[in-house]
């Protein structure tokens, strides 16, 4: 019965649906009260049937009921109750219901949180959403239902894919989509100004928040992905430009452009085409990446779920949207462009020079994603791209922001100061090429060692310089608002994560070798003893368990405990040992028996020793924060009508091509 | 109408979308397509694995079709694919050859000797140079190659019972129909 109510609820949130999106558009339009005071309600009503609906499929994983299909295929009565709910969202099904799931807890957040904004822009905005909504409750009604029933019912189900069944696993896919789903505010707060023309910028004001937590959950959902791989994959890779991962990362690079350009149509009125333009670039990439992954259209190693029928929806999907709201754009843009001129040297051009090469790099990385298909399209047989395209391409574009980042906040608006810029560049420069030089003594003329410590030393210095010119210059109270905290935060752990990519890439060790129990390697100064290997038994798995003593001279580092894991099903997984530090992490991963009868006899094992790598996550982690630190600021609490200094902006007297 | 190059170049992406979901509606897009499929086979004359002496040549198994199965005492799927060749083997129809890849000849015959051997006819490839002209990049692969010594289906992976019911069977039948 439970099943068939939690379809019911997803029929009645469909036509919810349709009412948020159809109702307050019109209502907007025409100048309807009535009709636009539709959309808080609707979207109310829809987020509570949607929120039944998935609190009805955990209820069915809790609960073992085998009777619904998805249930008994990606869970069995071994499973832990914690992986139960995970397997929500560890197929096709329950991935959508999730997303449609974190796209209304947006939507309510957004409902709650916007009293003070204009009852007609408002209606605009959640008409949008709606509309959204409607497009991926369709989906999931017609072409993935997560409560087909299955008869007869099985006495036990089938399992989770192993590979998640691990705790980064369980939260990845929840924080990834509130970042991608999340952009689809700002998707539709700019749809809003382009369907109301919009002749004030105020509305970018009201969107910057959003963004910001949008963004910043991504980056951590990308974070935590990238964990993952790491720890789960077995292979010490912590990116492997997999078109699943590329369709996460595209929104990430778009985004990060759409945040900066924000601030400065926001502050300046310049760039709105530009802005709405990336803000719809954003979203269609984060439903491109949808498609992509459940398409089927690419082949990725962790491609789970694919149907040619639901890539044709959301193909038609993608269509109306991003079809839809592009020529939305081309009809209406020019109405809502403007803002203040500036010079070669300022503020504005240097985040200029940023938003291309990240949206260039973006196009890259679509382009690199799509060449197979490119390659099908025009005949030109099997071929793919892979790491050395993006390995080459990627690092040459990011350069430039590596080098302009130290100035971004020493610029000013409009019109930047050449003196206070050499002088940065000066001490940033030669604690760069001090350190560098430090370095190369250190490891041993490694190149890539070497740049990636001169890099993180100038983004690191010119963070903190222009913290400690704040400091003496501002007072008390005025010298770090939330919105610059954030900035400066997302900036250093740019450097942080530069220090993590370039040493941890460039100095690892990895050895495959052959050990036999009290068999000895020597790896970056640690002695990795093989102990041998036990057998083990976990709530679903039974493991063959080794056992590395490591050691560095006398004194013991880790016992750590490598393991290959059986399933019920049978499926096998590789549960890589980790010994965490801040300098380096140890690595060890379980290969197979050297004679599959003798798994006490000798083995083939994977030992790392990675320096630095840790610091990559923890400059992911820190640029979240800066994301989350940035969406507090006062300034986008304050209320409508009253105004601060710095965002009066005269309307334009008369349309001024910006940006695209 | 610069306003509409962003437009215009989605329409582009929908095309190629669109021509992938049609492109993967009939075809695997995991399956590689062997530019050997078809062709002659690469000639080879290898060293016999228990009689290194005395080598085996392409002419030397012309007349009648053979599955040429590249195998490896290293190779862990192989040992998966083995019990399936054991008890298929005799209701093939075709000779099986071994062709053992990149191994040390000793350990390839403890590994038979441990696991049993289907082959009536067993090469050895120790350099794996040969195996490059076959486009080998992995064990275990099969080839079936007729009587002309042409390949007429290769299969990538362990053969299991599916793979062989579904495939290699109607493979071999297909070639025995038209040579009766």
């Amino acid at each position: 019965m439970t099943p068939e109510l939690g379809q019911l609820a997803l029929i009645l949130a469909l036509l919810l649906a349709l009412a948020q999106s159809i109702l307050p558009i019109v209502g907007a339009w025409r100048g309807n009260q009535a009709m636009m005071a539709v959309a808080r309600p609707a979207a109310f009503a829809q987020g509570f049937f949607v929120v039944l609906a998935f609190v009805l499929l955990v209820v069915a994983f809790l609960r073992f009921d085998f009777s619904v299909q998805y249930v008994a295929e990606n869970s069995n009565l071994a499973l832990p109750w914690y992986y139960r709910i995970a397997a929500v969202w560890g197929a096709h099904e329950g991935s959508m219901l999730l997303w449609i799931f974190i796209l209304n807890v947006w939507t309510l957040a957004l409902a709650l949180f916007s009293r003070n904004l204009p009852e007609a822009f408002v209606a605009r905005v959640l008409g949008v959403l709606g509309l959204i909504a409607v497009g991926f409750l369709a989906f999931i009604l017609f072409t993935s239902d997560p409560f087909g029933r299955l008869l007869p019912m099985p006495a036990d189900g089938g399992d989770l894919n192993p590979v998640l069944q691990d705790p980064g696993m369980t939260f990845h896919p929840p924080v990834i989509y509130m970042g991608y789903v999340g952009f689809s505010v700002a998707f539709a707060f700019s749809i809003a100004a382009l369907l109301g023309g919009e002749l004030e910028q105020a509305w970018v004001r009201w969107a910057r928040p959003w963004t910001n937590v949008a963004w910043a959950f991504l980056t951590c959902g990308i974070v935590a992905g990238s964990w993952w791989a790491y720890a789960e994959l077995g292979w010490g890779g912590w990116w492997f430009w997999d078109p699943v991962e590329n369709a996460s990362f595209m929104p990430w690079l778009v985004g990060t452009a759409l945040i900066h350009a924000q601030a400065v149509t926001e502050k300046r009125g310049s760039l709105r085409a530009w802005t709405i333009l990336l803000s719809i670039f954003a979203f269609s990439l984060s439903l491109l990446g949808t498609f992509l992954v459940r398409s089927g259209v690419l082949t990725s190693v962790h491609s789970f779920a694919s149907d040619p029928r639901r890539g044709l929806f959301i193909l038609c999907f993608l269509v109306i949207v991003v079809g839809g709201s592009l020529l939305l754009y081309a009809l209406r843009a020019p109405k809502v462009a403007g803002g203040k001129p500036f010079a070669v040297v300022s503020r504005e051009s240097a985040i200029l020079i940023g938003n291309l090469m990240f949206t260039v790099a973006a196009a890259m990385v679509l382009l690199g994603t799509l060449f197979p298909l490119i390659g099908d399209a025009l005949n030109l047989g099997k071929i793919s791209v892979g790491p050395p395209y993006f390995g080459l391409l990627f690092p040459l574009l990011m350069l430039p922001i590596v080098l302009l980042l130290p100035f971004g906040p020493y610029l000013r608006w409009g019109k930047g100061e050449a003196p206070v810029l050499k002088r940065v560049m000066a001490r940033a420069g030669l604690a760069a090429v001090a350190c560098a030089i430090i370095a190369a003594f250190l490891v041993d003329g490694q190149l890539k060692a070497i740049a990636g410590v001169a890099a993180a030393i100038w983004v690191a210095v010119g963070v903190l310089l222009y913290v400690v010119k704040r400091w003496r210059e501002m007072p008390r109270g005025r010298r770090y608002p939330a919105e610059m905290a954030g900035m400066l935060f997302a900036h250093a752990g740019m450097a942080v994560f530069l220090i993590g990519v370039l040493l941890s890439e460039s100095l690892s060790v990895t050895r495959d070798v052959r050990m036999a129990p009290s068999d000895v390697q020597h790896i970056g100064g640690y002695d990795f003893r093989f102990d041998g290997v036990t057998e083990t038994q976990g709530p679903n798995w039974r493991a063959d368990q080794g056992t590395v003593t490591v050691t560095r001279g006398d004194k013991m580092i880790a016992v750590m405990h490598p393991q290959k894991r059986i399933y019920t099903r049978e499926q096998v997984q590789t549960e890589s040992a980790i010994d965490p530090g801040i300098t380096r992490d140890l690595y060890v991963a379980l290969g197979e028996p050297m004679d599959a009868q003798n798994i006490e006899g000798a083995w083939a094992v994977r030992l790392y020793h990675k320096p630095f790598i840790r610091w990559l996550w923890a400059g992911g982690l820190l640029m979240m924060l800066g994301g989350f630190i940035a969406a507090g600021d006062r300034r986008f609490r304050i209320r409508r009508g009253s105004r601060t200094e710095d965002n009066i902006v005269p309307p334009p007297t008369m349309p001024v091509e910006a940006g695209a | 109408m610069s306003r509409l190059v962003p437009f215009f170049g989605f329409l582009l992406l929908v095309a190629l979308l669109g021509f992938g979901i049609w492109w993967n509606s009939d075809h695997d897009p995991s399956a590689i397509p062997s530019p050997l499929l078809d062709k002659p086979a690469p000639a080879f004359n290898l060293p016999s694995l228990y009689e290194p002496t005395t080598t085996v040549s392409k002419q030397d198994l012309l007349g009648k079709p053979y599955l040429l199965n590249v195998f490896a005492s290293w190779c862990i799927e192989c040992g998966v694919e083995h019990p399936v060749l054991q008890a298929e083997a005799p209701t093939l129809g075709v000779v099986l050859v071994g062709y053992n890849y990149k191994d040390a000849p000793t350990d390839a015959k403890a590994w038979l000797a441990q696991h049993g051997n289907p082959y009536q006819v067993l090469i050895a490839d120790v350099s794996g140079t040969t195996a490059i002209d076959f486009g080998v990049y992995g064990a275990p692969e099969s080839f079936l190659i007729d009587g002309k010594g042409v390949i007429r289906y290769k299969h990538i992976g362990p053969l299991t019972s599916d793979v062989v019911a579904s495939e290699l069977k109607p493979a071999i039948a297909a070639l025995q129909r038209e040579t009766p």
